[in-house]
């Protein structure tokens, strides 16, 4: 069925010689991370995640979102997400895959990554991570492509299929709970601290991950006959509603805790993060943008008018899609190392090679969407 | 299956790539390591033995060096007890590299392994079989540390 | 004979798993000659169950402070790098407020208030860093000291999100040019790897104090937590002492003393 990748438009190869030329281009920068070390980035003693590590936290959000799919056409019969059931799993994939690299990126010796399967360590929930995501990869890419092979020969998917779905959608919840509780369980980083990360994670991840379907579904419909239909949208765009109110609710009562407990440790890091601290506000513009486009978004979509306007709709889910990704991308992972844990106050921007390494990987996701994309377009062309 | 030009074509890119090293080094000969252990520095030590008989080491340095370091660093045990009874430290540096520490003058290698240091017994034998031991991208071979 | 594409892909890669798998299951099954003498043994090795520090803050002066971080960071070829980013130290000094962030005190005395607290890694009984790592390239040892093997580490960096204490140091370069002279009686890192204070175990195993206490002139005392005989428990028992960030229940090995004798 790859195959179906090698045809297209001249502005299809227009997009596929982009993202080549940003992978290319981000492949020089990592060698020069390679051979010179982590210092070309903007991490710092004090500051020793950034960008690599907080993308991944977002992208392994995203690929758990195939499941506010799944769940209701595989377990509840919801026939109208029949047809993009296949590019939310697709849509996983290469969200995984990306997650894997940036973990690869960001790693100080990559040439002995694979001593995490060498010596593994149940108490380390990094090692989780490791086996879930893989897990969650294998799935994904078993499940979609089978069904898509089934369908393309006008069979029904064969029966063994059937419990690697049910196991997927478990396993997309566990995969995000896992990646929570790296954040989760740190004594010394009172950001993190929160018995609802999971929550949170989750909820933004079903705010974002939908979104993120619906508008390349969108795209899908713009580029080829293959129309997902109006209920479809409308209903990803529901949940995509629902969880991002309960995000933002979340985060409310984050707030809460932290400011009428008035414990110091509590409340620094969440004042660094929309006040500034010590006169160091790097991230304050962004985490007020993302407030504000995660009010409009959500306003946008609860109102039924809005979200039923295809016009104002993609808007709507930019804005929550940036507002996800501004909280859990750049304030979670990097206002946790603020304040220190011997309570100064270090920032952190990320180098130019850091960025092209990062675009890269986003590169590589985005290739990869594009050709699943277009092997599940050339498919639903063919029959 | 149709073979066409294009088929036998792209096959014969593939081969000319794949077998590029075996076709380059045609004709040439790589000398084998010639060992010396007859150097000053172990005439001085006046011991002439290794730790385990030359057989054993050549098969199992390996596996001895990375169940040193394990004992070494992740249980603080510091001596070993060879097949003999006699007891040495466990160290690559202060136990191996007391002995095994050559001058270009004393071992026949190639001239590549001039300016590895002292380590260059190690690399009489690694240099020839193409496995690179990583050791000295921490461990200071001892002439290398005065420079 | 004719198969399709898709059958050749099926039967290539079934053989390739094969002959993966089967060379992996030899290898497994391989009879390593086993070593003929499986005796490690550690003669000298200062032998104690949980191995702690307790410093007298008011038994140290500003030289011998430089002396122990000098002596320490010589000896373990700890890198100067020069600026704060990519800083590597394994024992420094910093205040009150930093060092005991949860005590906070806006009357403290003058005198704790600028004192210069060697801070370290604190060895923990329940090290957050030792749970957290993927491949325990930290450990613990059975003497309680946190050891950091070097060989191991895939330099993820999860240990110092998780050290409650910043305690940890990432080599973001190349250290060698940064060390201004190689102590060849003990090995540099590599960049990729984490590094912090190791309690000198190398030292600990041929019978020999840490360096910081041996350089602190008797301000830091070195023993055994868990023989109730030892100095460390004389001296815990009839002076008030304090550890960073008890509330966490990482049981830090290292303790302060701060009031002296002619403030006790």
């Amino acid at each position: 069925m790859l195959e179906k990748s090698l045809h297209g438009s001249k502005r299809y190869w227009l997009w596929v010689g982009f993202l080549l030329a940003v992978i290319f281009l981000g492949f020089l920068a990592y060698l020069k991370q390679y051979s010179e070390g982590l210092g070309v980035t903007g991490m710092s003693r004090d500051v020793s995640w950034g960008l690599y590590i907080s993308q991944f936290t977002f992208l392994v959000g995203v690929a758990a979102s195939a499941v506010m799919v799944a769940i209701p056409y595989y377990l509840h019969n919801y026939k109208a997400f029949g047809k993009i059931v296949i590019l939310g799993e697709f849509l996983a994939v290469p969200s995984v895959i990306m997650c894997i690299l940036f973990i690869f990126v960001d790693v100080g010796r990559p040439d002995r990554i694979l001593n995490v399967l060498l010596h593994p360590t149940p108490h380390s929930i990094m090692f989780w991570d490791m086996c879930v995501l893989c897990g969650y990869l294998l799935l994904n890419l078993v499940i979609g492509w089978t069904v898509l092979g089934a369908e393309r020969k006008g069979f029904p998917p064969p029966k063994w299929v059937k419990p690697f779905i049910y196991l997927s959608i478990p396993w997309a919840i566990s995969i995000h709970t896992v990646t929570a509780f790296l954040y989760a369980g740190m004594p010394g980083r009172h950001l993190w601290l929160t018995a609802i990360m999971a929550a949170r994670f989750l909820a933004s991840a079903f705010a974002a991950g939908p979104a993120l379907l619906i508008l390349l579904c969108m795209i899908v419909r713009k580029v080829s006959s293959f129309d997902p239909g109006k209920e479809a949208i409308q209903s990803l765009a529901k949940i995509v509603t629902y969880a991002m109110i309960a995000n933002v609710f979340f985060y409310g009562l984050e707030f809460f805790t932290a400011f009428y407990s008035n414990i110091p440790g509590h409340k620094h890091p969440l004042v660094y993060l929309f006040a500034g601290l010590e006169g160091y506000g790097q991230l304050v513009p962004f985490m007020w943008v993302a407030v504000v486009l995660a009010f409009v978004g959500i306003l946008l979509l609860v109102v039924p008018k809005t979200r039923r306007n295809e016009k104002i709709l993609p808007f709507a889910l930019i804005s929550v899609f940036i507002a996800a990704w501004i909280d859990k991308g750049l304030g979670l992972v990097l206002g946790g190392f603020v304040p220190t844990p011997l309570e100064h106050v270090v920032e952190y921007t990320p180098t130019l090679t850091e960025l092209a390494i990062t675009f890269m990987v986003y590169a590589v996701g985005a290739l990869l969407i594009t050709i699943l994309y277009k092997v599940v377009i050339g498919v639903r062309e063919e029959i | 299956m149709k073979i066409s030009g294009k088929t036998i074509g792209g096959l014969l890119i593939f081969s000319a790539i794949a077998l590029f090293p075996f076709l380059y080094n045609i004709g040439k000969t790589d000398a084998q390591p010639v060992i010396n252990t007859d150097t000053p520095v172990i005439q001085e030590l006046g011991a002439t033995e290794c730790i385990e008989d030359t057989e054993y080491m050549r098969e199992n340095h390996m596996q001895l060096l990375l169940e040193w370091r394990d004992a070494v660093v992740r249980e603080g045990k510091t001596t070993y007890t060879n097949s003999k009874g006699e007891q040495f430290e466990m160290s690559l540096q202060n136990s191996c590299l007391n002995c095994h520490n050559d001058t270009p003058e004393t071992v026949f290698f190639t001239a590549d392994t001039a300016n590895v240091g002292d380590n260059l017994f190690c690399y009489s034998c690694h240099n020839y079989a193409a496995v690179e031991p990583d050791c000295w991208d921490c461990h200071n071979a001892p002439r290398e540390a005065e420079r | 004979m004719s198969i399709n594409r898709r059958e050749f892909l099926k039967r290539a890669g079934v053989i390739t798993a094969l002959g993966l798998g089967g060379a992996v299951t030899l290898d497994a099954f391989e009879l390593l000659e086993p070593l003929k003498a499986a005796d490690f043994t550690s003669e000298n090795k200062l032998a104690g169950k949980r191995w702690g520090l307790v410093i007298d803050m008011n038994k140290l002066t500003q030289a011998d402070i430089n002396n122990i971080i000098a002596g320490c960071h010589e000896a373990h070829n700890v890198p100067d790098m020069g600026n704060p980013k990519d800083e590597i130290k394994w024992i420094w000094t910093d205040t009150y407020e930093h060092v005991f962030p949860g005590s906070e005190n806006h009357y403290l005395d003058e005198k704790t208030k600028t004192m210069p607290f060697l801070v370290l890694c604190n060895h923990c009984d329940h090290p957050p860093c030792v749970r957290v790592c993927p491949t325990q390239a930290t450990f613990k040892r059975e003497d309680g000291v946190v050891g950091m093997d070097m060989h191991r580490c895939i330099g993820c960096r999860f240990c110092m999100a998780a050290c409650p204490y910043g305690a940890r140091s990432f080599n973001y370069w190349d250290p060698v040019p940064h060390i201004a002279k190689i102590n060849p009686d003990y090995p540099h890192r590599t960049k990729g790897v984490v590094e912090k204070c190791n309690f000198c175990m190398e030292r600990l195993d041929e019978g020999l104090m840490p360096i910081c206490v041996e350089k602190s002139n008797g301000a830091i005392v070195f023993g055994d937590l868990e023989d109730p005989n030892s100095e460390v428990r004389k001296l815990l028992s009839t002076h008030y002492s304090i550890r960073r960030k008890p509330e966490l229940g990482t049981q830090p090995s290292i303790f302060y003393l701060i009031g002296g004798e002619d403030n006790a």
